[in-house]
């Protein structure tokens, strides 16, 4: 870390972006391939079934040869990045509202898109072999690509209109893939609440953007953020809330963590790339872009915290719980990326560390889901770990990069995650007084649950019993556990090489925080009570008893089939989501419906019945009214004679007034 | 050439009405030709439309003079897209149209007559004009569905009648009153904007907007002026509805901006405030009670009011001077204006696509229904896109025009268009359940219907170039903005002198 980027400090930003030369200047091919795949998918119908998947791949892998050649001539890690703008066309050009479309070229989007079409490549890949089988496979490749090309126009976006034009995009593809087996009325439900939680932290954003246009006549970056300055304080904190909001729907953060879970009805693959690696970790990159207004309130900064705290915590006790492979990992995705928002909730402490824990969880959670899909792929899609067990032998490949990409997450000495986790602990710990204590050691804590929750994971999933062999699947087949294809292993091979490198890679000599500077600022470094020693040491004594305590409880002992069912009340409380759902239903949903029932009550009974009073009241009587429509040419020339009446009477009122 | 504009359609329909023994075939097909005719012409028009503010292809020729009435129609900014709007929607409607079976004549004719009262009330410049192309035109409604509709639709079809009626017939009284207060008397639109009679007279200002507001309010229908909305809708035949709620609710809302707006000026700032709670009002009480619909069709018709709730809070916003800049104001008004297209065009749509299951299987009842999506991937594929277009997806139209609202109100009132904006949420949760309902999940249809076939080619190019505009709108709305702001920072100007 030099001291020059730092001293810099956030209002480095307002430097007016460079406009794009060169190949920058086809950026906007980037968004443009993958929709070109969507729309080409989506049009052409059934006459694309037989090439349409590998149309799917080639766009993404063509936006990502793009995206990295775009990456290394703009001096890749190496000299000072630039943030470099193209102006594409002007979008809703209307006097005082200017959105110009167009694409930011700078660290933070391009690593963004070097995350979005490498792991995305490697998942369309993978979901060659996942959804062979299926008879729409060449529309889930439609919306893969759709679900790309939106998640692009999201990062690459100059603008927060841009911005949200992709964020809905996305939840829109969302929505498609989860209730991709639309005859499932599970797929259904969980769509439909993802795309609604959604919404909730859409209406926070949009209201943050309003409040941008009103302040400042502009949600353009470049302008919003040179002149961040001109917000009230109250304006401010209310930006930030409503920012956090928005992420907080996006990325399953508290209190709107319950969508993300139900949404592993999806098929495995977009679990890993949409419900993992890429479009909910939207929220941490919402809140590192919008580092100058963050910079501006340490309440805001407070909120952000708190919020990245609870979620870490919540969402590794409830990992604890679950019986179901997929669960487990969405609330571990949950708890990490509590970790992320922790970390740019730290301000120019933390925004790159949140990044760079976003890039490696993008490896190895994406290496969790694609193995979790290899196992299901080989045991007829059974998820129930309790019905799994000893699959290490039958499925030598999945285990290694499986287990490479657990160690990655709990932490594991030079692995990934325990560079980009061991970071944003120390910066938390960094945090003057209580805040120090209470954040850091949430992180702290986070760490060994993890821990925990993964061994089990592990040991339930891959050792001890093989206790498949005396079940058979609901349709009575036995299960014959075996390796996935090549299309399916490369993909997890080559995930799990991120997993266990990308983390020194990344910083080794600060190569991405510093790399990242000039999109979030130079990352300063605090000093808290504890050495920094001291708090590594800590985490891994931590994850070590963490792992322990899992071998203890599913390692050491048989694993019962059947779920026990009298458990402690703790036990029950996270098995039931901590009751978030419970609360949703009670406060949201019952209140929406009982509101909307009786505001139909009225309509019918209240504003019609006055309605149709008045109207017999004018007709003499109701009879009378019925009357009326035995001929339309009667009723029409009645009609007109009460009309002549009270248009001379109101003649006459207007003459004599 | 605008009153050619104008008049093409019906002379048209006269004809076909004169000439006998046509087959219904024939007939259906030459209402296909007419209309596109007419959207040819009309493009003519806009391809010839200037830069500058101000009214455009204007004719003038007296028509009574001795109280002022004049044949005075013009287009500007405001009313060109509502025009173009108007044709695209009766083009698709012929289209859809082509498998109507009953009494084909006077459908043909009466659907021509309906487009030449639509574009000719979007052209007037006279309040007399204005009027009568008002009034005819809920004539004509009323005859589609009496005629066309189904069940309990004469009943619904009188309903409409009298309900719309009585509006007109408060509106005819403010026009008058706006006559007697003109110094010369006079009902020209333009004339009246000039000189704005009523701003030296706060009461019979107030008296006037209130009752050109109250016959305006029904038409749009806002809360609670609403009531004749529904049975309407559900009763009238698919094309019936598509043109009820795309062009017949907006020369409510165009009346505003055309008539009360400008020639009302110190009214309008006076009771602004009522607009913007009644658009309020109107968008959250639109929205829920949509959310408890079982009916496909009503549920779309009370999304009506949701989105028309955004217009009046919009030139609500407008009429609020101090505190708010113009700009915010102007960009309210061409977020107003390019709801009416966007609605237009969306919820034309979704009514065309509502007609699919009353043919297939005569009930709009969602509990009828279950896992289409299954049987009719692209009826499925298309009602979901018209739903996601009209819950605000950005890409398509809607989320432009309401963006322009919201940002354009915020400054001015906060707490309303927070409010507001909540609208979004419950229509996504609406639209969002009626999908799960009917589309997915395990196949189910009413006992008396062996199978549901997917959409039919007619239907499919009747709806897919709704969707397809509202999409280009949504991704480069720029030709359609750059014709609306001139028009809307005109009446900006005027609502503030």
């Amino acid at each position: 870390m030099t001291s020059g980027i730092a001293a810099q400090g956030p209002y480095f930003l307002a430097a007016s972006p460079l406009p794009a030369e060169g190949i920058a200047q086809h950026a906007w091919l980037l968004i443009a391939l993958p929709a070109f795949g969507a729309a080409v998918l989506l049009l052409g119908g059934r006459r694309t079934n037989a090439w349409g998947h590998l149309l799917g791949c080639a766009t993404v892998l063509a936006a990502f040869g793009y995206g990295l050649a775009l990456f290394l001539s703009a001096g890749a890690f190496g000299e000072a990045a630039r943030v470099r703008e193209l102006s594409l066309f002007s979008w809703i050009p209307v006097n005082a509202l200017q959105v110009d479309f167009g694409l930011r070229l700078d660290p933070l989007s391009l690593v963004f898109v070097l995350l979005v079409t490498g792991v995305g490549a490697l998942i369309h890949i993978y979901s060659i072999g996942y959804m062979a089988h299926d008879p729409n496979r060449r529309k889930f490749f439609a919306y893969l690509n759709l679900f790309v090309a939106a998640m692009l126009l999201l990062v690459l976006g100059n603008s927060f209109v841009s911005l949200y034009f992709g964020w809905e995009g996305v939840g829109l593809a969302s929505y498609l893939l989860i209730a991709f087996w639309h005859h499932r009325p599970a797929a259904a439900t969980a769509a439909k609440k993802a795309f609604l939680m959604n919404r909730v932290g859409d209406v926070g954003l949009a209201l943050a953007i309003f409040i941008m246009f009103a302040q400042l006549g502009t949600t353009q970056y470049t302008e919003v953020f040179a002149r961040a300055g001109e917000f009230s304080s109250a304006q401010l904190v209310a930006l930030t809330l409503l920012i956090l909001l928005g992420a907080a729907g996006k990325s399953g953060q508290f209190p709107l963590q319950a969508w993300l879970p139900d949404a592993m009805e999806g098929p495995t693959p977009v679990s890993a790339l949409i419900h993992a690696a890429t479009m909910v970790t939207a929220g941490v990159y919402l809140i590192a872009r919008a580092n100058p207004i963050y910079n501006l309130t340490a309440d805001g900064r407070l909120a952000v915290m708190a919020i990245g705290a609870i979620t870490l915590l919540l969402g590794a006790i409830i990992g604890c719980a679950y019986d179901d492979f997929k669960k487990v990992l969405a609330y571990s995705t949950v708890s990490q990326i509590g970790y992320m928002i922790l970390a740019v909730g730290l301000g120019p402490f933390g925004y790159a560390l949140g990044i760079m824990h976003l890039l490696t969880h993008g490896f190895f959670k994406a290496g969790l889901f694609l193995g979790a899909g290899s196992v299901m792929h080989g045991m007829n899609d059974e998820g129930n770990i309790r019905r799994l067990g000893g699959l290490w032998r039958y499925m030598p490949i999945t285990f290694a990069t499986w287990g490479l990409a657990y160690l990655a997450l709990i932490g594991f000495p030079g692995l990934s995650g325990f560079f980009s986790k061991d970071a944003i602990i120390e910066a938390a710990f960094g945090q003057a007084g209580w805040r120090g204590w209470v954040f850091g050691g949430a992180a702290l804590l986070g760490a060994g649950i993890t821990a925990f929750y993964m061994t089990r994971l592990m040991l339930m999933v891959f050792f001890g019993k093989e206790r498949w062999r005396e079940l058979r699947t609901e349709d009575g087949r036995e299960y014959h556990p075996h390796e996935s294809p090549l299309v399916m292993t490369v993909p997890m091979i080559l995930l799990a090489l991120g997993s266990v490198g990308a983390g020194f890679f990344f910083a080794q000599g600060h190569r991405l925080t510093g790399y990242l500077a000039p999109s979030l600022g130079g990352l300063q470094e605090a000093h808290g009570p504890l050495p920094a020693l001291a708090i590594t040491g800590l985490t891994i004594t931590l994850v070590a008893l963490g792992a322990l305590v899992a071998w203890l409880v599913v390692g050491r002992r048989p694993v019962p089939v059947e779920r026990p069912e009298r458990v402690s009340l703790p036990v029950r409380a996270a098995r039931a989501d901590l009751y978030a759902n419970a609360v949703n239903e009670t406060l949201v949903a019952r209140t929406g419906t009982w509101l909307a029932r009786a505001l139909v009550f009225l309509d019918n009974r209240g504003v019609d019945g006055l309605v149709n009073g008045i109207a017999a009241l004018l007709g003499g009587s109701s009879s009378r009214l019925r009357r009326l429509q035995t001929g339309f040419v009667r009723s029409y020339a009645l009609s007109m004679l009460g009309g002549s009446v009270l248009v001379i009477a109101a003649l006459m009122v207007v003459r004599f007034a | 050439m605008l009153t050619v504009v104008v008049f093409l359609p019906v002379v048209a329909g006269v004809l076909l009405l004169a000439t006998p023994r046509l087959p219904d075939a024939v007939l259906r097909w030459c209402l296909v030709a007419v209309t596109a005719v007419e959207l040819v012409l009309v493009m003519v028009l806009w391809a010839d439309f200037p830069g500058a503010a101000g009214y455009r292809f204007e004719a003038r020729v007296p028509w009574m003079p001795s109280i002022g009435v004049s044949y005075h129609v013009g287009l500007d900014g405001l009313a060109l897209p509502l025009v173009a709007m108007t044709a695209v929607l009766f083009l698709a409607c012929a289209v859809y149209s082509l498998r109507e079976t009953r009494r084909v004549r006077a459908y043909v004719a009466l659907l021509l007559f309906l487009e030449t009262t639509a574009v000719g009330l979007f052209a007037a410049l006279d309040l007399i004009l204005f009027f009568l192309f008002f009034d005819l035109s809920i004539v004509g409604m009323y005859f589609v569905i009496a005629g066309w509709g189904h069940r309990d639709h004469r009943r619904a079809a009188l309903q409409f009648f009298l309900y719309t009626f009585i509006g007109s017939l408060a509106l005819l009284l403010g026009f008058i009153g706006l006559y007697l207060a003109a110094d010369p008397h006079t009902f020209d639109i333009a004339d009246l904007t000039a000189s704005r009679p009523l701003d030296g007279a706060p009461l019979a200002g107030a008296l006037v907007l209130l009752a050109v507001t109250v016959g305006l309010a029904i038409k749009t229908p806002l809360v609670p002026f609403h009531t004749w909305l529904p049975p309407a809708h559900t009763e009238a035949p698919a094309a019936g509805s598509a043109l009820l709620a795309g062009v017949l609710l907006k020369m409510g809302t165009y009346g505003f901006v055309r008539i009360a707006m400008p020639v009302l000026p110190a009214a309008w700032r006076q009771y602004t405030v009522v607009f913007v709670v009644v658009g309020v009002v109107s968008v959250l009480y639109g929205a829920l009670v949509a959310l408890a619909q079982t009916d496909f069709k009503r549920m779309i018709a009370y999304t009506s009011v949701n989105h028309m709730g955004y217009i009046a809070l919009a030139i609500g916003t407008a009429g609020i001077i101090a505190g708010n800049d113009a700009q915010a104001r102007q960009l309210a008004v061409t977020g107003a204006v390019t709801q009416m297209v966007s609605h237009g065009l969306i919820t034309g749509a979704l009514f065309l696509l509502a007609g699919v299951f009353y043919d297939r299987a005569r009930t709009y009842d969602m509990s009828s229904y279950s896992g289409l999506a299954g049987t009719a991937p692209r009826f499925a594929g298309l009602t979901a896109v018209g739903a996601f277009a009209s819950l605000g997806l950005p890409g398509f139209s809607g989320f432009i025009a309401e963006f322009q609202i919201f940002t354009g109100s915020l400054g001015a009132q906060p707490v309303a268009t927070a409010l507001a904006v909540l609208g979004i949420l419950v229509t996504a949760a609406l639209f969002l359940l009626a999908l799960q309902r009917v589309f997915l999940g395990q196949q189910r249809l009413p006992a008396y219907v062996p199978t549901f076939g997917d959409l039919r080619v007619a239907e499919f190019v009747a709806v897919a170039p709704l969707l397809s505009l509202a999409l280009l709108i949504g991704v480069l709305p720029r030709f359609l903005l750059d014709t609306i702001e001139r028009g809307a920072g005109a009446v900006v100007e005027l609502v503030a002198r």
